[in-house]
């Protein structure tokens, strides 16, 4: 918690009327690691991370989060100065700007920089030196995630007319460009063949490993999520029912249950039964 | 041909006019989804402003008139400004999240209070505006007919475009039309990018305001009287261009404010001067028919 990007939640409960979509999580994510929160359809994995960007209000919790300027409150806060304050967000069904251009995506993610150095436009419009300048910065950073995203060639056409695997890859490269100090990402490798599975795979791990930022992952993909995180949350029916390293996780009896159902339920014929703790070994 | 050319003069000068307001239309729907009408009333305020403005300095002693000019013109600008940025402030702001017809009665209810402030505290009576920029430049003639261009339509035609010109930059280049676009696609996610959203939408009325306080400004000069109630008028036609060049588009706008002051001022020089309004409103429900989503528009994407 000490260090940026560390994410501490405690006793977090989101109610709408009479369900309980979250009901009294506590966890805590840190920097410079990935923390995947997995669990059935329905578990609330999304809600948390829609209480944590501020588009709900937990009905109780608190959510205190390292940012760049130190210790804040998440649940007290609008989305956008979340966002500035270093949590970036990608969504399960994409949502890119689809008429603005590849760059401009990168650069709308960067607007607080440039906005302040153009003093609010004004100064920007009379070719301040200073606005110049972060304008230069803005699109070196926005260069090197396209590089990185192998976009480049494709910085001018609309973001709406790429395909899928690039619009995925486009907004990653859109909340990295927020400069945050965790990134939030909510089923990145829904829609990807295996191959892309895998090089988002890596990706993470590089991300983790060069920038040192923290990384909060929801995803479905066991292969990818056991493979890549440090640390295993896992819910179901809005409770936290297991925490720990992926090694932990995979043989714990609640888990088995939440995902397979109940232990001497043998409707399961044995070879399906074999080949999923195959799958799950393998992973 | 001398006469049609008059009647070309005449409708890019209307049409100009009209354009100005339509982009204040135009901005805010495809930023908010919502038709402001109370920004008809905002041009008639840049209007009086104008004529109060004028008058003011008279009093004062600034006669010469390119001084006196910027001087009305950014008075208009700023005080109009502050009106648009009031309104949504008040009459939209706090209805935001609230049902789809909620901000539009509110504009209702604004258009109707501004309209009576007006009438309440400058009274009823039509405000005339001396001539300040007086004569022009003769084209050509043929004995019976003249056809001449006056200086307050040069006026209205040179500022237009160096304001569309600077506006399109404005849009296309900086960091605050960088945000107000991608407000126009995802209120959410551009937040979540930093944007301020808020800051934003009131940003973008300012600017809507602005533009509509130099129609009023052009108005006050062509027409040289004002009174409380021009701007239902211009509100309803700015509007119709609006919609007539693609609603959330801004060459859109643009476009299709020249277009309406082309047709009334052809209408009006060969047809009947009684019936432009019938033309005008005739042909958008014509473009409508077969282009629901006007001339530049883009179709809407329901977004899932």
């Amino acid at each position: 918690m000490r260090e940026q990007g560390g994410l501490e939640v405690t006793h977090l409960t989101m109610r709408f009327g009479g369900l309980v979509a979250v009901n009294d999580l506590s966890f805590s994510a840190r920097g410079k690691e990935i923390t995947a929160i997995i669990g059935p359809n329905g578990a609330g994995k999304t809600t948390v991370f829609n209480c944590l960007t501020g588009f709900y209000k937990p009905t109780v919790g608190e959510l205190a989060f390292m940012g760049r300027d130190g210790r804040i409150l998440l649940e007290q806060l609008d989305g956008f100065v979340i966002a500035r304050h270093g949590l970036a967000r990608t969504f399960q069904n994409i949502r890119l700007f689809p008429g603005m251009s590849v760059l401009e995506n990168l650069l709308v993610a960067q607007h607080q920089p440039l906005m302040q150095a153009s003093g609010f436009t004004l100064l920007g419009l009379f070719g301040a030196r200073r606005y110049r300048e972060a304008e230069k910065d803005a699109i070196e950073l926005a260069r090197q995630w396209l590089d990185r995203m192998e976009l480049t060639h494709l910085a001018d056409s609309p973001a709406g007319a790429l395909p899928y695997g690039q619009q995925r890859k486009l907004e990653i490269a859109r909340a990295m460009c927020t400069r945050p100090t965790m990134l939030c990402l909510d089923e990145p490798a829904a829609g990807l063949n295996p191959r892309e599975t895998a090089e988002l795979g890596i990706l993470l791990k590089a991300i983790r490993d060069e920038t040192g930022i923290g990384i909060l992952l929801i995803e479905h993909d066991m292969g990818m999520v056991m493979g890549i995180s440090d640390h295993i949350i896992v819910l179901d029916y809005g409770r936290k029912i297991a925490d720990g390293t992926p090694l932990a996780v995979r043989s714990d009896p609640e888990v088995i249950k939440a995902y397979l159902g109940e232990e001497d339920d043998d409707e399961l014929p044995p070879e399906i039964r074999a080949e999923i703790s195959e799958t799950a070994a393998r992973a | 041909m001398l006469y049609f050319l008059q009647q070309l003069i005449n409708g890019l000068t209307l049409g100009a006019m009209y354009g100005l307001i339509a982009i204040g239309y135009s901005m805010v729907y495809g930023i908010i989804g919502m038709i402001n009408f109370a920004h008809g009333d905002i041009y008639m305020i840049g209007a009086f402003v104008t004529v109060i403005a004028f008058t003011t300095l008279g009093i004062v002693g600034i006669t010469w008139m390119p001084l006196a000019l910027m001087v009305v013109l950014l008075c208009a600008m700023l005080f109009t400004a502050a009106y648009g940025w009031t309104v949504e402030r008040i009459a939209y702001r706090p209805l935001r999240g609230s049902f789809r017809l909620a901000p539009l009665i509110s504009a209702i209810g604004m258009s109707i209070f501004l309209q009576n402030y007006v009438q309440v505290a400058q009274g009823a009576n039509v405000k005339p505006l001396a001539p300040i920029i007086t004569g022009g430049i003769q084209l050509g003639s043929d004995g019976s007919f003249s056809v001449g261009i006056s200086y307050v339509q040069i006026m209205v035609i040179v500022l237009t475009t160096v304001l569309m010109a600077a506006f399109s930059f404005l849009i296309a280049k900086t960091p605050l039309g960088r945000a107000q676009r991608a407000c126009e696609q995802d209120l959410k996610m551009a937040g979540l990018c930093g944007v301020n959203v808020d800051r934003t939408i009131s940003t973008t009325f300012v600017l809507g305001a602005a533009l509509a306080a130099v129609a009023g400004l052009m108005a006050s000069l062509y027409y040289g009287v004002v009174d409380f109630f021009i701007g239902f008028l211009a509100g309803v036609k700015a509007f119709t261009a609006a919609v007539l060049g693609g609603i959330g588009s801004i060459p859109g706008a643009m476009l299709g404010g020249l277009l309406l002051g082309l047709i009334e001022s052809f209408w009006s020089g060969y047809f009947s001067i009684e019936y432009k309004d019938v033309a005008a409103f005739g042909i958008l429900v014509v473009v409508l028919i077969f282009l629901p989503t006007g001339l530049l528009g883009k179709p809407e994407i329901e977004k899932v």
